[in-house]
């Protein structure tokens, strides 16, 4: 069993984050553990622009995005094993993984960063009826086989979910050759940013059609026909409305989930609205020195926001075994969500252990036009933005001073709401 | 005078813009958090444009394919000739960010550039 | 001519080959998809049944009892898994209780051992999630569960090893009469053997039209499933049913041998033998009657919904026997055909030994050993295991934790997996909470690196489910 300060497991966009953030606070004796056999996770597939305008100052793709980050772990000298699955995370942070060359082995870190990312919800989980042929496929897979392997998983494409890899890759299919027919999404809104819906769809004539499921899938070996009809307000189809496209591929984009298996082997709490792990204004979960960030956290819309929280998450991680790895005993505030605020990370947050800011990220649960995002610290409203239009698929940031919440000394809690503006 | 609606797609903000036209000019942008959105806004209108990704095939790499892109923007009506342009593309390895692909892809006077690094096989 | 041909491998015509490999004769099975446990065995509810249901006097109730006795011996001859978990049918309303005791005495009338009725508060130290209108249940201690894929792949292997030949892709178009035996023709072309077994499951009645001198009807009976992920291990340890009665009748609440929740079936007559496709009406009715002998079903844990079909005939009975001088019938195997099958086995092997009057052959070898699992090795001789093979370390399905080294080995397997579906039955890549989203790019690689094919020939199950199309950009 080999010791080591820090062991962040996933060498994704929050991984190489964290480790580079970590060795920048002081913290040398680190290991990153990757599943697969390059560092960079997801972006290694994600071939289109758009990452890094936040971080970096200009538009990216996936690959040059994780790119920065790899030179930097690689200029820094930060150890990492490739092609290493991490098979048990113990409650005394005791890390048990395995690969070609080390085979089983331990780790007994001081702190560990979680950061694992997250996989796609697949036509299981969904309860789509029908044939189960070949040529149905989560968004992300097809990502995997066109733009890395360089194969095409279809000709004629419908596609469930309006998720953003599932508008980046209505393009991608597009530009490949395919004929992407239709996007059908289930809620009454777009799972996805704004600004895929005008590049990836507007710009090439695929319709999207809101409030409509799948709810049929035809062909025994491959897929032959998807017929999609709308749903009411219960989700439920409406008979009468179905569309039948014949095509031979339906992709999936519909949500993603933090893997926190590793998280829940160890006895990490879990918010069962992120699937993530609860943390407090450190990044810190239910046991000391395990820390989270990422999509494993909670899943975000853009990478650079993954790489800034990650980045807290390792100088966190470096704090804490600065500090002698104690469990500091400071007063917790726990954060309410109210009026259609779905989620924060954190969950609670103790204002002495909190820098000079503290970032509060959350979702909504409905498309709210004209609102005002406002916190309290007990009764006393601390932060008030007005927001023309607020969305579940796009996650809302508040930066708040900590000394706002040591002004009020007597609340015993936090509350993030929507008001009217 | 005609009024356009866009969603300006420079950043994930997404701002939707209200567009004034006059004879085919923009004459006014409102809606935009920043000046790009001005910007898009009036390009968008007479000459749109967007960066393109794509992939190439890798001969004796570690990877099969690398992942490649316009170096700016280039004209909306182009892109599916540039996809067409680097159709038959087989990059040798190793293969770095920012290698030049394809110049001046179709008549654009913009190159081609790989955006990611394939180190040469064994 | 070979001696015998085996049309269907189904974990029926599996049995068969295993049983009659301890002879000598020449066996070769036929299948017309491109592996076997391709057909009704695939999908179902992948239980044992003790054997009370069945109709006392029947070969149905003969065969299961037989069948559910051998299968514990079995599972350590062949290394399968399979489990004892136990059986409950439970009872919802005191107004049944003539039913329950009906059944009672149906299954000691069967000679199913260690039956008894368990009241209400037995019930629920039994299985703590059960109703709370549920009143008692027939608990069946020798109710079992067993990996439907798991076994007849184990019964393939063991008889391949002992010599019988499988031969794939290959549908039976005709069966003709010929001087000292049948001329069985196949889309492959044609093969002449002594003596066919017809165990082609929902086909069944197909071959037996071709021969026989009465109509046979095999209806396809579909059920709709769904299977929970391994983090509901521990909702129920028994098989739960629930005593057809007053509510009507439920769907059963199982374990799976790999920690997983089967839900499911329903019952639907339909007319397309192929019709394996899940409806929202048998989903939605899954949904509603799961909760009937269980309470709050996590049904949100849901990681696949499925739909299996039985091979049902209208008499509700197996239909085993020497039909036509040299043609023998295995139809009409409905559930519990797969608690039967070992019984199923040895009684069709022993007629057909009867006709050839077969010779035992000594170096027949009843033992086979399934695909090493490095999740069941202690950490040294894990670690062993990886250093003589690295291919062992390499994780290939994370959700499953299945390595490289499992990949290889069901692939090299007699008959071994030639598709993704193949890999996934043997070692459960892709069985796990994603469904093969990671994995499957990876497998792909994998089968196509080893079977020395291009990946673009891999398919999901069979010619014609192929899942890769093109290349890039070969259609702009």
């Amino acid at each position: 069993m080999r010791e080591y300060d820090l062991v962040i497991i996933g060498g994704g966009p929050a991984g190489l984050a964290a480790a580079v953030a970590a060795h920048e606070a002081g913290l040398k004796d680190i290991l990153i553990l990757e599943r697969d056999n390059e560092l960079g996770g997801i972006l290694n597939q994600c071939i289109h622009n758009g990452f890094g305008l936040h971080t970096f100052k200009e538009e990216l793709t996936g690959p040059e995005y994780a790119g920065r980050f790899i030179e930097q772990v690689k200029k820094l000298d930060i150890p990492y094993k490739l092609n290493t699955m991490v098979l048990d995370l113990a409650a005394d942070k005791t890390v048990t993984a395995m690969n070609r060359e080390d085979g089983l082995f331990q780790l007994h870190p001081k702190a560990v960063i979680l950061a694992m990312g997250c996989r796609e919800r697949p036509r299981g989980a969904l309860n789509i009826p029908g044939y189960r042929p070949a040529g149905i496929f989560t968004a992300g897979t097809a990502q995997r086989l066109v733009n890395m392997e360089g194969y095409m998983p279809g000709r004629r494409v419908v596609i469930l979910g309006s998720g953003d890899i599932g508008l980046i890759m209505a393009r991608r299919m597009t530009l490949e050759g395919a004929k992407v027919q239709v996007v059908a999404e289930l809620m009454p809104y777009s799972g996805g940013l704004k600004r895929n819906i005008v590049q990836c769809l507007d710009d090439y004539g695929i319709p999207l059609k809101l409030s409509h499921t799948v709810v049929d899938i035809e062909g025994k070996k491959r897929v032959e026909a998807i017929t999609i009809a709308q749903v009411d307000e219960k989700n439920r189809p409406i008979p009468g409305t179905e569309e039948r496209y014949e095509c031979d591929t339906l992709l999936l984009s519909c949500g993603l989930i933090p893997e926190n298996e590793l998280s829940r082997s160890a006895g990490v709490d879990i918010n069962p609205i992120t699937n993530g792990p609860t943390v407090n204004e450190s990044l810190e979960t239910s046991i000391p020195g395990v820390f989270a960030a990422g999509n494993v956290l909670h899943v975000h819309d853009l990478v650079d926001y993954v790489s800034e929280e990650a980045g807290a998450a390792g100088r966190h991680a470096a704090d804490y075994i600065a500090a002698g790895c104690k469990a500091e005993d400071h007063k917790a505030l726990p954060v309410k969500c109210e009026n259609g605020v779905r989620y924060t990370v954190p969950v609670a947050i103790r204002p002495d252990a909190a820098g000079e800011n503290i970032t509060l990220r959350f979702r909504v649960g409905n498309v709210y036009k004209n609102k005002k995002v406002a916190v309290y610290a007990g009764d006393a409203c601390i932060f008030s933005r007005k927001r023309p239009v607020l969305a579940p698929g796009e996650m809302e940031t508040v930066i708040l001073k900590t000394s706002l919440l040591t002004d009020h000394p007597e609340a015993e809690g936090i509350t993030v709401t929507l008001e009217e503006a | 005078m005609e009024e356009k609606n866009l969603i300006c797609i420079n950043c994930p903000l997404g701002c939707p813009l209200t567009v004034t036209l006059e004879g085919g000019e923009v004459k006014t942008v409102t809606g935009n958090t920043c000046p790009r959105g001005e910007a898009y806004a009036k390009k968008e209108l007479t000459n749109p444009t967007r960066i393109v990704t794509s992939t190439v095939k890798v001969k004796g790499g570690k990877l099969a394919m690398a992942s490649v892109k316009t170096a700016t923007d280039i004209p909306k009506g182009k892109i599916f000739d540039c996809v067409k342009a680097i159709q038959d593309i087989e990059l040798e390895a190793p293969v770095a960010i920012g290698q030049v692909v394809l110049a001046d892809v179709c008549g654009t006077g913009v190159d081609i550039v790989a955006t990611k690094n394939v180190p040469a096989r064994g | 001519m070979v001696d015998i041909v085996i049309i269907g491998a189904g974990v029926s015509g599996c049995a068969i080959a295993r049983e009659l490999s301890r002879y000598k004769a020449d066996v070769l099975v036929l299948e017309r998809e491109e592996d076997v446990c391709c057909g009704t065995t695939k999908a179902n509810s992948a239980i044992v049944h003790a054997g009370y249901d069945a109709t006392n006097g029947s070969l149905m109730a003969k065969l299961n009892v037989a069948g559910s006795l051998l299968m514990p011996e079995l599972a350590r001859e062949l290394d399968f898994a399979y489990e004892q978990n136990g059986s409950l049918v439970v009872m919802m309303s005191e107004e049944d209780r003539p039913a329950l005791n009906k059944l009672y005495a149906n299954g000691v009338a069967n000679g199913v051992e260690g039956l008894r009725i368990v009241e209400r508060d037995e019930l629920v130290q039994m299985e703590p999630n059960i109703s709370d209108e549920a009143v008692a249940a027939l608990y069946a201690p020798t109710g079992g569960i067993v990996c439907p894929f798991g076994l007849t792949f184990a019964l393939a292997e063991n008889a391949a090893h002992n010599g019988v030949k499988f031969q794939f892709d290959s549908e039976v178009t005709n069966i003709e009469k010929i001087d000292g035996g049948w001329k069985v023709s196949t889309v492959k072309g044609d093969v002449e053997a002594k003596v066919v077994v017809n165990a082609a499951g929902l086909y069944s009645d197909k071959l037996h039209n071709m021969v026989a001198d009465d109509n046979m009807t095999i209806i396809p009976r579909r059920g709709d499933y769904f299977l929970l992920d391994h983090t509901t291990q521990g909702f129920v340890s028994n098989t739960i049913f629930q005593l057809p009665g007053k509510y009507g009748k439920g769907v059963l609440v199982a374990p799976t041998v790999h920690g997983n929740t089967i839900v499911g079936p329903t019952a639907i007559d339909i007319e397309d033998k192929e019709g394996t496709n899940t409806t929202q009406a048998g989903l939605d009715d899954v949904r509603a009657k799961c909760g009937m002998a269980v309470k709050n079903v996590p049904l949100r844990q849901t990681i696949t919904s499925f739909a299996g079909l039985r091979a049902h005939e209208a008499r509700h009975e197996f239909f085993i026997g020497e039909i036509k001088p040299g043609f023998v019938d295995c139809a009409a195997i409905e559930s519990p055909g797969l608690s039967s099958s070992p019984a199923i086995g040895r009684m069709v092997a022993g007629i057909v030994k009867d006709i050839l009057g077969l010779e035992v052959d000594l170096s027949f070898d009843p033992r086979r050993k399934g695909i090493l699992d490095p999740k069941t090795l202690d950490d040294e001789t894990h670690a062993a295991l990886i250093k003589e093979n690295p291919a062992y370390g390499t994780v290939i399905c994370r959700c499953e934790t299945v390595t490289e080294g499992e990949i290889i080995d069901a692939i090299h397997r007699v008959p071994g997996a030639r598709s993704v579906d193949g890999v996934k039955r043997r070692v459960r890549a892709g069985m796990g909470r994603c469904q093969g989203g990671f994995c499957s790019p990876r497998v792909m690689e994998i089968l196509a690196r080893e079977l020395g094919v291009d990946q673009s020939e891999i398919t999901k199950s069979g010619a014609g489910s192929e899942l890769i199309v093109g290349v890039n950009k070969d259609a702009i």
